[in-house]
């Protein structure tokens, strides 16, 4: 489990005695709001449409019991109540007060968190596959590399301005559960020919308005330079990227217009120099960090297929569960469970203080204490004994939160949206809300099978809409809220962007639309086993754009919207 | 057409509408309804001073048009920051 060393300690406490003079400062008047905005943003405290939203970090994902138990103490001590978990598996309060703020931080420092770089040009959260060191496919714990590149970036002051916003995303699983492709820097962990694990390293990935799948700028770097590794690239970013043009500074864009090839080059002259330095990471502190992320005790058990498709037969509702939101463990006799946090109608991602609490009991009970979270807005109980699954289950159930949904068409990501975010366009709630309920009938779900649907409220694509097997972004025309559909995004280790279907339909029109693309695909599938995905990749687009605007297209049926780049 | 002056609270983020009194009230209906250029300068340059001297933040004009004797701003956005989210949030 991620921990704070005794500079996290003294660091964070600093902090928070910083942002409260800061505070004090800006309310007394000595700081207006252009001078307190880059400070607070630092802090993750934005000003939305009705209030302060602050963001707390989640490390990589992971949270042990007493920290959700913080995290619900804060929703109902200094917000309304809930909270809002986020796609880089984070989770936002939106109805804090300024003059609480500093009170909160001090709250989430006395349980190890922070909201340090949760905002602003600097290097964000780090994110990770939620099934870090539990999965079954997993060459080694990515955690370990996350918690070095935390330690190395919190609060560098190389890379504290750097021209936008930088997001790392690690896996080290073949099945890319963290979508490192769609990242600023993306490492993918795999064993070279002889064997050995290494990184491949991909740069300039990202979504927003300008969407690119990142490319590789190495193909394999062992793991012990992998900081100096990005370090390297940071720099040349840092050095090159544009500061003029808000919508051009991203690395994605420096990429594009150097070139991989140049880049690369540019990055390896700057490696060769400090490649063998400070940043080597040598094998004690690697031994170190990894006694962080040393698994439970687990017990000896047996593997429980047999009885668990018995009990799934008897009761269809736990076999539907069991088959879309319990995953393989690396460990015989052990589960990884998603705790779905999109029951049909609710706000994706939100969840009461009161059900913070009892899923951190949910933690205690049926494993170690530890939960992650998700990048599509879920809850993963990490170590659960197969022979306990039923138990939580009905547990979970008397709590609302046994949606048996995850990687169904219900389990949407979407932004806050319209709703309550000062860059929205259009309002993403509502639309998921109506999808969840249009969907909830869990026999259609699962006949479907894996589809992702994902809804941004706005380009800048914090929903990401890009990269869902069906992508719903909401703009603005004229006032009113359109949605445009794409189809055949992905953000796997095949990541691949969405294709626009056509113009955008209004709000009322989405979930039919959305049904019948769902069912032309249950028409053209070749088999059960053909995804989505694949259906679309080998089918293409038209049948879908017939599906959506009918046989005579969609100039018959609504007032094209704007081409969004 | 009508206007009035909407901003957020500095100490808590809140939004607020700037009253007859020149004070920030939450509720739209305590708001000052603004029917002319003339008014809409003046009230606005009275409330950037209300933001150089941090009580709010960003004040605007907005457009509001009554409707059955509720006012209602134009913009969608606008309306969702007067009369909150359209959402029933988790509690």
């Amino acid at each position: 489990m991620y921990r704070y060393d005794e500079f996290d300690h003294q660091l964070v406490q600093e902090r928070v005695a910083q942002f409260r003079r800061q505070i004090e400062r800006r309310m007394s008047g000595e700081l207006n709001e252009d001078q307190f905005k880059p400070l607070r943003l630092m802090n993750g405290l934005y000003l939305q449409l009705h209030a302060y939203m602050l963001r707390v970090n989640v490390p990589y994902g992971c949270l042990s019991s007493r920290q959700m138990r913080q995290l619900a103490h804060i929703a109902r001590k200094y917000d309304r109540g809930y909270g809002h978990f986020t796609t880089r598996q984070n989770i936002q309060y939106n109805w804090v007060k300024l003059e609480d703020t500093a009170d909160i931080l001090a709250d989430l420092a006395a349980v190890e968190m922070n909201a340090m770089q949760s905002s602003g040009n600097c290097v964000r959260n780090i994110t990770a596959d939620h099934y870090a060191g539990r999965a079954r496919d997993e060459i080694q714990d990515p955690r370990v590399w996350c918690e070095l590149l935390r330690q190395y970036s919190i609060l560098n002051p190389e890379f504290s301005y750097l021209p936008r916003k930088f997001k790392i995303a690690v896996t080290g699983a073949p099945k890319d559960r963290a979508a490192v492709a769609l990242h600023d820097i993306g490492l993918r962990m795999f064993l070279n020919d002889a064997g050995e694990p290494g990184f491949e390293v991909i740069v300039g990935g990202g979504q927003g308005r300008t969407p690119v799948i990142g490319k590789t700028i190495r193909e394999w770097i062992e793991p012990e330079h992998v900081i100096s590794y990005v370090e390297a690239i940071l720099r040349i970013y840092n050095l090159y990227g544009r500061r003029d043009n808000i919508y051009k500074a991203r690395i994605k864009i420096l990429v594009k217009a150097l070139g991989i090839d140049k880049y690369r080059e540019l990055v390896e002259a700057e490696w060769l120099q400090i490649r063998d330095g400070a940043l080597k990471i040598a094998p004690e502190e690697r031994a170190r960090i990894d006694a962080y992320f040393q698994p439970p005790t687990y017990e000896s058990l047996t593997e429980q297929g047999a009885e668990l498709d018995e009990l799934g037969r008897a009761d269809p509702a736990f076999g539907a569960w069991l088959r879309s939101n319990v995953a393989d463990h690396k460990v015989v006799g052990y589960a990884l469970v998603n705790i779905s946090l999109k029951a049909p109608g609710k706000i994706p991602g939100d969840l009461s203080a009161q059900k913070m609490d009892a899923v951190a009991d949910l933690a205690d009970e049926f494993g170690w204490g530890e939960l992650r979270v998700n990048h599509r807005q879920n809850l993963v109980l990490p170590d659960v004994r197969q022979s306990d699954l039923y138990s939580l289950w009905q547990a979970l159930a008397k709590l609302e939160l046994a949606t048996a949904n995850i990687g169904l068409v219900s389990d949407m990501i979407a932004c806050p949206g319209l709703d309550f975010c000062a860059l929205a366009d259009a309002r993403s709630i509502p639309v998921a809300q109506d999808i969840g309920l249009h969907f909830a009938n869990s026999d259609k779900l699962q006949h479907v099978g894996n589809l992702t649907i994902n809804i941004s409220g706005c380009v800048n694509a914090c929903g990401h809409h890009h990269v869902g097997n069906i992508g719903i972004l909401g703009v603005d025309k004229r006032g009113k809220e359109f949605f445009q559909l794409t189809l055949g995004g992905s953000s796997d280790e095949r990541a691949s962007l969405g294709d626009r279907v056509g113009p955008g339909l209004p709000q009322s029109e989405v979930p039919d639309a959305i049904e019948r693309i769902v069912d032309t695909y249950l028409e053209i599938r070749e088999g059960e086993d053909e995804s989505f995905l694949d259906t679309y990749r080998r089918c293409g687009m038209d049948v879908f754009r017939e599906a959506v605007y009918g046989p005579e297209g969609p100039a018959k049926r609504v007032t094209p919207t704007r081409q969004v780049a | 057409m009508a206007q009035m002056l909407i901003a957020n609270r500095l100490s808590d983020g809140l939004v607020v509408f700037r009253g007859a009194d020149g004070a920030w009230v939450e509720s739209i209906a305590a708001g000052v309804l603004i029917r002319n250029d003339r008014e809409a300068n003046d009230l606005l340059e009275q409330s950037l001073v209300d933001a150089d001297s941090n009580r709010v933040i960003d004040p605007n004009l907005i457009d509001v048009t009554e409707h059955a004797g509720a006012r209602v701003p134009d913009a969608i956005r606008e309306a969702i920051r007067a009369a909150g989210p359209t959402v029933a949030v988790e509690t």
